[in-house]
């Protein structure tokens, strides 16, 4: 965004001002995440840059607290890291199936109650996380759902669903219907027709909307502390536990992985992003 | 292809329009039984479970239950006067059978919220009531202690007939029924919770404001940078949206603790001395702080979305129509931005409003939220119905605001990026 020329000097101050502002929002924004990392090459127990690391000394530095978070007796993140995968993979293919399904009848223009429908399927994304927590807690103990995987799978569709219904809506307010009907008038059956022809087109929206849906599940604590018991302790309930605590070194190693973990969705996710841009722009 | 009728027929002989119809409907019936799985899922586990929250919140049936003779002898008393010896007779057997269940410790203690004092009377009637003997029990009962004769203490228990309460609710900012039915304020040093409301709303308010005013400049600049710039620099707003609350959290208490960097930096550039590092964890600075940047992307999301379709050449009309670049800016940008605006805070501040994670790890005990204080009664306390009766009440403000906003802008202006 370079200035024109004639630019008189006061905009021009004003210009580098902004984006000096814009420098300092994006630091704040980002900033915080790097501090995890060489924190958690920490050799020592404390959560402060020692005066080896300042110095870049190669013994302040050591893959401790990575073997304790996999070796490590007290700590039950292998137990935690098994269960958080197994719940979100579950809720997300949950949140899919159900909320692709709602999306699709959403979208056809027979639907009656429209707005009313959407917004009770929403719903779960305005409640504040606490009063979901506690309504979810109060069906789960009624029918001994409690401190169960099930449990915990069900909850997390809740939660999920509200996405995958939002963005594959929004992919298929791009959709041509009329490809469909060609489709069936051609003698395709209608199961045939969505194999085919719906679901690889509204696919980019179905996998973000999973996306969503895996991420809202493998990071939800709130409605988890309610509902978990000893056997279903997930990645967050121990940092949170971890947290309230004893902030220990180990919990930064975990966090680092996470960082992966999310730069790998992030990374995903705009892939999804731009290749949906691209295949709803054809049609349009 | 028209039949003596006039109407026009399809192929099988039904009237075009009919058949039409028929059609229709099962298109309708289709779309609705897709919708279906999940709309049932969601009444079941989740919509019913809200309203179970609010028969929660009401439900009073303890002490009801616990004295059915009483109360069915009461219904006739007006309250007056000291009730007649069936009153006596009945509340002497309901009392009869929790002192033998080893149930009447929960009578006495709810009684005693009612009136002061109740709960002493009551344990010396219990220790007493074993020598009784048949008939005359509103003599011997009011022989046990002289408070028995006063008439307050039958009209405590008569208070508590109905099997539905508000209580919980008028506990939820502060207030009580007293004993004459009227509601009034608890005393000044017990009113906890309307500061945490106000607390919350402040909260709610400030970080919704403070994002704004950061994410403005920010959604401005990778809107208006060419796709090569804004791309790279939109990994700044993702990757945090999609980093996990806790890792984020944990984040922040290392750089706030006493010893951390933000100290450190302070230090360095002698803002303050060594030996007097301010604390700016455990307090509101904390969650303020930390959760502006945990909510940021949500306001910079749907700004960006709505500036991406604002035209450049607006502004450039405006300007070469004479205006100022400032002017330009709050005649053309910045009305064309509100849907985004309106979204963004709306956003922002329905989470914020019922945050938890955050304030509970670094807000102590002046930065915490009424969300704690609703997971503190379910956990610690186990008062259910008082958790359920202020989760309700925030759910209330939730969805008020939620309509205001509706009302106002439109829902429909909330993108997911």
């Amino acid at each position: 965004m370079a200035l024109p020329k004639y630019t008189e000097p006061h905009y021009r101050i004003w210009h580098y001002f902004y984006l000096l502002i814009c420098g300092c929002v994006f630091f704040f924004l980002i900033a915080p995440l790097f501090v995890i990392f060489p924190l958690s090459f920490n050799a020592e127990e404390f959560l402060v840059f020692s005066d080896g690391m300042k110095r870049l000394d190669p013994d302040a530095f050591s893959l401790r607290w990575y073997k304790d978070m996999i070796y490590g007796t007290k700590n039950p993140w292998g137990l935690a890291a098994r269960n958080s995968f197994i719940i979100a993979i579950f809720a997300t293919l949950g949140s899919i199936i159900l909320g692709t399904l709602a999306a699709l009848g959403l979208s056809s223009r027979h639907m009656p109650y429209k707005g009313l429908i959407m917004a009770i399927l929403i719903s779960p994304m305005i409640v504040p996380l606490i009063i979901s927590g506690v309504a979810i807690f109060f069906f789960m103990a009624k029918v001994g759902l409690a401190a169960t995987h099930l449990g915990i799978i069900l909850a997390h569709i809740i939660l999920g669903t509200p996405f995958v219904v939002i963005t594959v809506t929004a992919t298929l307010s791009g959709f041509d219907h009329s490809i469909t009907r060609a489709a069936s008038s051609l003698g395709s059956s209608p199961y045939n027709t969505f194999m085919k022809i719906t679901l690889p087109l509204i696919l980019p929206g179905v996998i973000s909307g999973g996306l969503f849906a895996f991420v809202t599940s493998f990071d939800e604590v709130v409605v988890v502390l309610f509902l978990a018991g000893l056997d279903n302790t997930t990645i967050p309930i121990q940092m949170w536990t971890g947290l309230r605590e004893q902030l220990s070194p180990t919990i930064l190693a975990v966090a680092t992985c996470l960082i992966i973990l999310s730069v790998l969705i992030l990374l995903t996710a705009e892939l999804l992003r731009r290749r949906s841009e691209r295949l709803r722009g054809i049609n349009r | 292809m028209s039949s003596e009728t006039g109407k026009i027929l399809t192929t099988d002989g039904i009237p075009l329009e009919e058949s039409l119809k028929q059609a229709e409907k099962k298109n309708k019936i289709k779309a609705f039984l897709l919708v279906a799985p999940l709309l049932l899922f969601l009444i079941i586990t989740y919509m019913i479970p809200i309203g179970d929250m609010f028969s929660r919140s009401i439900d009073d049936k303890m002490v009801t239950n616990m004295l059915p003779k009483t109360y069915k002898a009461m219904e006739t008393w007006d309250g007056k006067e000291l009730p007649p010896e069936e009153v006596f007779e009945a509340f002497y057997l309901d009392y009869k059978i929790l002192v033998k269940n080893k149930t009447a410790g929960k009578l006495q203690t709810q009684l005693n919220y009612e009136k002061n004092g109740f709960k002493s009377v009551l344990k010396k009637l219990a220790r007493k009531q074993k020598k009784f003997e048949e008939g005359n029990y509103k003599e011997q009962i009011m022989k046990v202690h002289k408070r028995w004769r006063n008439v307050e203490y039958w009209r405590a228990i008569k208070r508590r007939a109905p099997s539905y309460t508000y209580s919980k609710y008028l506990k939820g900012v502060d207030m009580y029924s007293n004993e004459d039915g009227k509601i009034v304020q608890v005393s000044e040093d017990r009113r906890i919770h309307r500061i945490l409301w106000i607390r919350t709303v402040e909260v709610a308010f400030f970080v919704t404001l403070f994002c704004f005013l950061m994410a403005y400049p920010i959604a401005h600049l990778l809107a208006t940078l060419p796709m090569k710039y804004s791309n790279l620099l939109m990994i700044c707003v993702l990757l945090p949206f999609w980093t996990s609350l806790l890792v984020r959290t944990a984040s922040w208490m290392i750089l706030l603790q006493q010893q951390g960097i933000v100290n450190d930096f302070f230090v360095w550039t002698g803002l303050v001395a060594d030996d007097n590092r301010p604390e700016m964890m455990y307090n509101k600075t904390g969650t303020y702080v930390a959760m502006t940047q945990i909510l940021l992307p949500f306001m910079v999301l749907p700004l960006y979305s709505v500036m991406k379709t604002i035209s450049p050449s607006l502004m450039r009309a405006g300007k070469s129509l004479g205006a100022t670049p400032a002017v330009a800016f709050f005649k053309v940008y910045f009305p064309l931005t509100i849907p985004g605006i309106g979204a963004g805070c709306l956003l922002v501040f329905i989470l914020a409003i019922g945050y938890y994670i955050t304030p509970a790890l670094v807000g102590g005990a002046s930065g915490t939220l009424i969300s704690n204080q609703i997971a503190y009664h379910m956990k610690s306390t186990l008062d259910w119905s008082f958790a359920s009766a202020m989760g309700l009440m925030l759910l209330t403000g939730v969805l008020a605001i939620y309509w205001i906003y509706n009302k106002l802008v439109g829902v429909d202006n909330i993108k997911l990026g």
